[in-house]
């Protein structure tokens, strides 16, 4: 299997020609190259998919370089193609290809277009490497790649205090995050003196109820490497209490918003845990943990998401809330159902972020949605895109019948939930349903908000300043007359449908999005799906079986509550627009609660971030300034400064001092040689 | 009797007198000129003393010699002050201090 090879290297190619060359090649040429390659990986790609669904395929492993050997540590760099490579290679080079397309009308404007393909193609690259590991070292090398692309993209508009800002704290959070993964490497090299994923996976059962010794206490083997393990995927992909990174990674360009923070990156960690399933497997503490962290992380980013105004910000809550249950699926043993929803959810939610972009990019870069309203008309191909993905994400579909991507995905998850038949299970399973009814009630606030009901564009200093620029371009205000602005909540501005480049990722998308779930849904999820993982994740008919057979009830409550959100927003934010104020007036304490995403980012600053940057001053100013300066280039230049004081009043110029001098030196040395 | 030592004697007296007075002179740089005279003389001293004493003739053709050069020394160091008070108006030799640093 060679085009492997082509897959995973053409983008790093790409990304090296537009990096290095940037100005030198131009705008043009250094797009091209870059869309060029990874339209071709994601046309390599769907052939491997293909052969594995169709159980053509088999498994296999490319081998590409040496790379490793001390002592009895040997590794390689390789190429792992199975079933769960083949799903993430399609999902990352398709979402990948669509959005270096989306990003030429997107960034056609920026003057820096060269280094920002260049970072996109070099962030597939590191994603590629990442899900073709066959060994920890490599997944690791792909896992840092990917956190480093996602720095330079997020602080792409470094000149920005905010994005530099948030460049920062989404690195330095996945450091966390990283650490935890380190360990868990290390520790899993300890215990099964190798990095190779299949000899690990196949040694694992083995190990199940061994002990090791960890911070002075013995624990049960498994569950710290697994819990280790999944502190990297907690930090990766964005889970409650490491989370704080990904709202703030919005500072980044939309498309990058589609590509690392929806689509890709964020879904590493639920790779990873599915790629290593047997090792969880082993520990049922550590299941219960992931299973505790996505259900908490699933609902709490739900509420969050219900209160924010940022466009952007409400899809990224809704990112963290959909790895929230991707996480409880794999907890619950469902780790099928949670590849399925991360297959899914890519289509959806890389085509709501590409939505949002163009919503904003119509509105002249405005990304408060209390400033939108009325969009349908003016932008229907966008408005139609978000509708697609709204649909798909609040899972609207009819039992047996046709439902959008969501639909399946997100009750499979549920029902294996429910049906684990675990007390965390149970738990897990109302949380999801808590979160479907919230995420339903915000994403069609979001549409409400933006297409429907009067438009409340006035408001907005950027669309004053667009039309104010318009003004003096053209001076049309005038010809109009009384036909006053404003009047009607649009300030006279005129929102633009996205150029053509933009537009067809986001049909393509949408396709996804309507598609995805119906059609796959059969190959990842139902009882025959077992052939089709090749057991490449830990596949449990049973659980399959518990699936199919949970009561009538929990099949329809997913799309009860999801009927019932869409209700309260449609009254709250359509029918009685005073609603949400009332609401909030009444529960003031509760919503700013909300509101201020529970106070994490106040309570980190307050725990690590003050103390942190106070224990910097400290050692700046008494331990670096106040002893190592002081004593020691400081107080070098001091002693020679005086030394020197004294040394130049030898010099005086005087010509008999001069003479004292010698004669005392030549008695001196008279004298030296006459004793000697 | 007059022996060796004594003439070793005033000779080091005369040197010591002649360094101390190129050190510790301030004023003037005819004395300074006055001071090496002295210690060659105090040198001739010891030339000559040391001839008689050890009966041999080189040292005082030394002598000879020696005063030859302080001859010389005094013509161009005289010469050197005057050309010097002529620029600078002066021959203090606290104010003669151009090679400082």
């Amino acid at each position: 299997m060679t085009s492997i090879l082509f897959i995973v290297f053409l983008p790093l190619l790409a990304s090296l020609v537009a990096g290095l060359g940037n100005r030198a090649i131009g705008n043009v040429a250094a797009k091209s190259v870059t869309t060029g390659a990874l339209f071709v990986s994601c046309a390599l790609s769907w052939p491997i998919f293909i052969g594995f669904l169709t159980g053509s395929a088999e498994a296999g492993v490319t081998p590409v370089l040496h790379w490793v050997q001390s002592g009895t540590m040997t590794f390689d760099w390789a190429l792992r193609v199975d079933t769960l490579t083949a799903v993430m290679l399609v999902v990352i080079t398709t979402v990948s290809a669509l959005v270096h397309l989306y990003s030429w009308g997107y960034m056609a404007e920026d003057p820096d277009q060269p280094r920002f393909f260049a970072y996109l193609s070099l962030f597939t690259f590191a994603m590629l490497m990442l899900v073709t590991a066959d060994n920890l070292v490599q997944m690791f090398f792909g896992w840092e790649g990917v956190g480093l692309a996602s720095y330079l993209l997020i602080g792409f508009w470094f000149r920005k205090p905010s994005a530099s800002a948030a460049a920062i704290k989404a690195f330095v959070v996945n450091r966390v995050g990283d650490l935890g993964f380190m360990m868990g490497i290390f520790g899993t090299y300890l215990v099964f003196q190798t990095v190779s994923i299949p000899e690990i996976l196949a040694a694992a059962p083995g190990m199940a109820g061994s002990t090791i010794g960890f911070l002075g206490y013995r624990f049960d083997t498994m569950t710290v490497l697994c819990i280790l393990l999944f502190i990297g995927a907690m930090g990766k992909s964005a889970q409650l209490g490491l989370h704080t990174w990904l709202p703030d990674a919005m500072e980044g360009p939309t498309p990058v918003s589609a590509l690392i923070h929806a689509a890709t990156m964020v879904t590493a960690g639920v790779f990873m845990v599915c790629r290593l399933s047997p090792m969880f497997e082993a520990s049922p503490v550590a299941l219960g943990f992931v299973t505790v962290i996505g259900a908490a992380t699933c609902f709490f980013a739900a509420t969050v998401g219900t209160t924010q105004w940022d466009i952007k910000r409400v899809i990224a809550y809704s990112t963290c809330s959909q790895l929230g249950y991707m996480f409880f699926a794999a907890g619950v043993g469902a780790y099928g159902a949670a590849m399925f929803h991360l297959f899914t959810h890519a289509f959806f939610k890389a085509l709501l972020f590409l939505g949002a972009g163009s919503v904003i990019h119509a509105m002249h870069h405005e990304q408060d949605m209390r400033y939108y309203g009325a969009l349908r008309k003016h932008i229907p191909l966008t408005f139609w895109a978000m509708m697609a993905g709204t649909l798909a994400i609040t899972g609207v579909g009819v039992l047996g019948v046709f439902g959008f991507a969501g639909f399946y995905s997100k009750d499979a998850i549920l029902e294996a939930a429910f049906g684990s038949g675990t007390e965390l299970g149970r738990i897990a399973f109302w949380a999801g349903i808590a979160a479907a009814l919230m995420t339903s009630f915000y994403s069609w606030r979001l549409v409400f908000l933006t297409f429907f009901g009067k438009a409340r564009w006035a408001g907005s200093e950027h669309i004053q300043h667009a039309v104010h620029d318009d003004h003096h371009e053209a001076d049309h205000a005038h010809a109009h007359g009384g036909h006053g602005d404003g009047e009607d909540g649009t300030a006279g501005y005129h929102p633009h449908e996205s150029p053509l480049s933009m537009l067809v990722p986001l049909g393509v998308l949408a396709l996804g999005a309507i598609f995805a779930g119906s059609v796959f849904h059969h190959d990842f999820i139902s009882e025959g799906s077992g052939p089709f993982w090749q057991g490449s994740l830990v596949f449990s008919e049973h659980l399959i079986h518990e699936l199919h057979d949970v009561p009538l009830w929990v099949k329809l409550a997913p799309f009860t509550v999801m009927a019932l959100g869409l209700l309260i927003a449609w009254y709250a934010y359509l029918k009685n627009t005073d609603f949400p104020r009332k609401f909030v007036d009444q529960f003031r304490v509760l919503h700013q609660f909300v509101y201020r995403k529970w106070y994490f980012d106040e309570l980190y600053d307050l725990i690590f971030v003050k103390p942190a940057f106070w224990l910097g001053r400290v050692f700046w100013k008494a331990g670096d300034v106040g002893v190592i300066d002081r004593f020691g280039p400081d107080g070098a230049a001091w002693v020679v400064a005086r030394g020197t004081d004294v040394a130049r009043k030898v010099q005086s110029g005087y010509l008999y001092s001069y003479a004292l001098v010698m004669l005392l030196g030549l008695v001196g040395a008279v004298s030296w040689i006459m004793a000697g | 009797m007059i022996g060796i030592e004594h003439y070793v004697v005033v000779s080091s007296i005369l040197f010591v007198l002649g360094v101390l007075g190129i050190f510790l002179n301030r004023k003037n740089v005819i004395v300074i000129l006055m001071a090496i005279e002295l210690i060659l003389l105090a040198v001739n001293i010891n030339l000559v003393a040391f001839s008689a004493f050890l009966q041999d003739l080189t040292g005082q053709v030394f002598a000879m010699f020696v005063l030859t050069v302080a001859a010389g020394e005094a013509a161009v160091g005289l010469a050197i002050l005057v050309i010097y008070f002529r620029g600078r108006g002066t021959i203090a030799v606290d104010s003669v201090n151009r090679m400082k640093g």
